[in-house]
This record gives structure tokens, sequence and C-alpha cells, in this order.
């Protein structure tokens, strides 16, 4: 029973272990350390989220792929683990920040999406005939209260706010190389550098534009913040978060 | 007879110089028949947002205990007061939710929003009954005495007034007012929200 493979507690439904594991979410967790790197770094002016684009095949049309995501004008995702669990994930964030907007007429602050997506994850902890989404995911978001925010969310549905953090399979090396890197006065461009080097540790194969995501929040201005309450009511505010183009990135590659 | 003027009641909001006054008379009626002469409609909603509830008077109550709920709600959830455009949304999608068998009562919204810079900036609004939402520069008007109210606040209202001024237009708009509607009337009381400070006066009104 005490497999490596973790036993008669390893299939179907999420039971404890003897232990007290529940092995299905460190399954779970394999599955998302399998996954290509993605990172986030938040700057005093902004944050940074990037990820390694990989395809298996040079005949995969790569401009369909989509790793960093937008779910509403001031928050943006990135994962790593599974590409599918990630997609229904992002649907139902989606559907999570209009609903709250349709309430309250503004989009939530990132905290309270952020435990939104990981309620939906515990959620599948707990239930029958389901198993644990294989994907961890980087919150990236921007709101009044909190200002700039970055969440990491893991399968088991628990979440962390974090400065700067790596996740997928090289993750414990982007991590002590972001320890070393990382100070609270980084601006964003030069987290979006650092962002990039890190990924370069250990990245398989050429970095480019088209193998390469990011995505950034920029911090309002108070003078924009300003003018944004008056255009409130009619206009819509400008968006905080946004990805970076394939001119872009390729532009601050060759840097 | 309208479900709209069964227990009669009004409310009217002004804007002042960083300052918001809401103000409210307290009859509460069985159509003709007076009942009560302390019935309040105006509740605080946080230290700087109060919110007045014209209309049917069961439908008052349960109003506002179900804000009290979505506010405590919201306050715990997100760790920080809700913010008057933030509430007046919640008000809005709150009727709107009953847009077929609507509550019957007009929302009386006022507060200090706070801005990005640090300053309050007064903040008025007011619904329909499934919630359409009116926000004014100047003042909102509801209930059985509105078209009175409109009529005099439209002759007494100011720019910028201070808040002593702004009591004295809330409350001679309001007492006049409810005297040329059988429904409202019985005493009236307002409350003058500044940034650091909240005043509520009752003030004395025909009985008749």
């Amino acid at each position: 029973m005490a497999n490596a493979d973790g036993g008669a507690y390893s299939y179907s439904l999420t039971v404890f272990s003897p232990s007290g594991k529940l092995v299905q979410i460190e399954h779970a967790l394999a599955a998302v350390s399998q996954g290509t790197t993605s990172l986030g770094i938040k700057a005093s002016n902004g944050i940074v989220i990037a990820t390694e684009k990989k395809t298996s095949s040079i005949l995969i049309d790569d401009s369909m792929l989509d790793k960093v995501a937008v779910v509403c004008p001031n928050i943006g995702i990135v994962y790593s683990g599974m590409g599918p669990d990630f997609r229904v994930l992002i649907a139902k964030a989606r559907k999570s920040a209009q609903a709250y907007w349709k309430i309250y007429g503004e989009y939530p602050p990132t905290r309270v999406l952020t435990q939104e997506i990981a309620t939906v994850m515990q959620q599948a902890t707990q239930s029958g005939g389901v198993r644990p989404y294989g994907v961890s995911l980087l919150v990236a978001g921007w709101d009044i209260n909190r200002g700039p925010t970055l969440y990491q969310v893991d399968p088991s549905g628990s979440f962390w706010a974090w400065k700067a953090s790596a996740i997928g399979k090289n993750m414990v090396n982007a991590k002590t190389f972001l320890e070393k890197r990382y100070n609270d006065d980084i601006s964003l461009e030069d987290a979006i550098h650092t962002a990039l080097l890190t990924l370069k540790e250990g990245f398989e194969g050429q970095m480019t534009e088209k193998t390469i995501e990011i995505g950034v929040i920029t911090v309002p201005t108070v003078t924009e913040l300003e003018e944004g309450k008056i255009g409130g009511e009619t206009g819509r505010p400008k968006p905080t978060f946004r990805k970076l183009s394939e001119e872009e990135v390729r532009d601050y590659l060759a840097l | 007879m309208s479900i709209m003027e069964y227990n009669g009641g009004s409310v009217v909001a002004m804007v002042g110089k960083d300052c918001v006054a809401i103000a409210s008379d307290l009859r509460l009626g069985n159509q003709a028949l007076g009942i009560s002469s302390n019935f309040q409609k105006i509740f605080p909603v946080t230290d700087r947002i109060y919110l007045g509830l014209p209309g049917l008077a069961t439908d008052v109550t349960t109003l506002r205990e179900r804000f009290r709920f979505r506010v405590n709600m919201y306050t715990i959830k997100e760790e920080r007061e809700i913010e008057p455009e933030t509430f007046a949304h919640l008000v809005s999608s709150t009727l709107y939710e009953h847009r077929f068998g609507p509550y019957f009562v007009e929302p009386v919204m006022a507060g200090l929003s706070k801005t990005p810079s640090g300053g309050v900036k007064p903040f008025i609004a007011a619904t329909d009954l499934i919630g359409c939402l009116n926000f004014a520069k100047d003042f909102v008007v509801a209930g059985t005495a509105s078209s009175k109210l409109f009529g005099v606040a439209e002759g007494l209202w100011e720019p910028d007034l201070e808040p002593e001024d702004l009591f004295e237009t809330i409350s001679q708009t309001l007492l006049n007012a409810v005297d040329r509607d059988a429904f409202s009337g019985w005493g009236c009381i307002v409350h003058v929200i500044t940034k650091d400070k909240v005043v509520t006066r009752t003030l004395k009104g025909r009985m008749d």
C-alpha cells in the first residue's frame, strides 16, 4: 500500500491517507511541476507575469496558444500545468468578475477574485466524481484598495500573496534566482528584464517572442485616477492589466 | 389607490460644499389615518453613508435588513468599508433582482466618497422601485411628496452651501413640501454628513 504511487489512496475520490495526506493533491502538484515555468514579480510601479510557451511540434500554430489570460481590465492570470484545466478556470474567473461587476458596477479587487478561484479549486478536492485542477496560478491585479498584488493559487485551493514567485518545471531554481535578484524598489522595466533573465535559466531552446508570453500591471497615477472617476459613470476606465504584443516582447528580448 | 401611497412618507437628499444632507418625514399612516409620528425611514449604512427608504413600510423594514446583511458581508469579504458609488450599484442590483415583483420603495442615498488624492466628494443618488439609478449633482427627492419637494428644492437649493446653510435649506424644503402632502409630515429628521461628523436633528412639524 505504501507504494511510491500512493497505492490505494491515489485513485478516484480525494480521501485522506492514514498519514494525513491527500495524495491526489500531491499528484496534482506533480502535474504542475511538469508544466512549463511561469513567474511573477511585483515592482514598485506594477507587476510582470511571464511564462515559457512550449509546443510539442514545429507544425503547431503557436499564435493560437494563450498562457497569459486577461480576466477583467485590472486582473491577469498565468499558469503552469494542464492547459485544459486552466481554460476552464479562466472561464469561471471571467464569469465571476462579470457577476461582481453586475452587482457593484466595478471589477473585483484582486484578493476577492483570487479567493473566488481558490474556492473553485478547493471544491474539486472535496467533491465526489472530480479530480483536483492540475494547475498552479499566478494572479496579478491592481485595485484601489490594495494597489498592485500578486497571488499564487495551488491545486489544494490555498493561496498566498508574493513579492515574486515561480511555478512549474524550474520553480525551485527560479525562486532561488529571484530571491537573489529581488529588491523592494525595483521598477517595472527592471522587473520585466529580471523576469526574462529568470526564464532564461533552464530555458529549453530559443527564447523568442513566439516562445515567451508577458503580461503587465501598470499602476495608474493619481491624476489618471481622478480623471477616471469623473468619466467613470459613462466611459470605461483605462485597463491596468495588458498583455505585451509580440513586438514589445521582441524589443525586451533584444535589450 | 397606489401601494406606493399606502403608508406615506418622503425623503430628500442634497449636495453641499464637502458635505451632504438627507432628510425625511416621520409619519407612518394607514392611507389617510395617521398611525405613528416616529417612523424612521433613514438608516446609516456606514459612518459616511445614509440610506433613505420611502414607500411601503413593510418593505422599508425588510430592505433595511437586507442591505444590512449585504453590506456586512461586503465589509467582511473585502476587509474595507463600502464606498457610496459601490453601495448605489448594490442597491440598484438588489432592487432589479425583483424586477417583476418589486419592493415598493424608492431609495435615496447620501454619502461622502473618498477621492484618490485623499479628499472627500459629496455623493447623492436615488433609484426607482426597480433600481434605475439617478446620480444627481444637486438634489434628489422621493416619496409621496416628491412632486412638491421638487418644486421647493428647485427654488431654495444653491451650489456650494456650507453645512449649516445646507441644513437650513433641506429643512425648509422638506417642512414646506410635506405641508402640501396629506401622506407626509408629522415631524422630520435631518442628517448633515461632513468629513469628520454627522449632525442629526429632529424637527417639529404641523400635526394636521
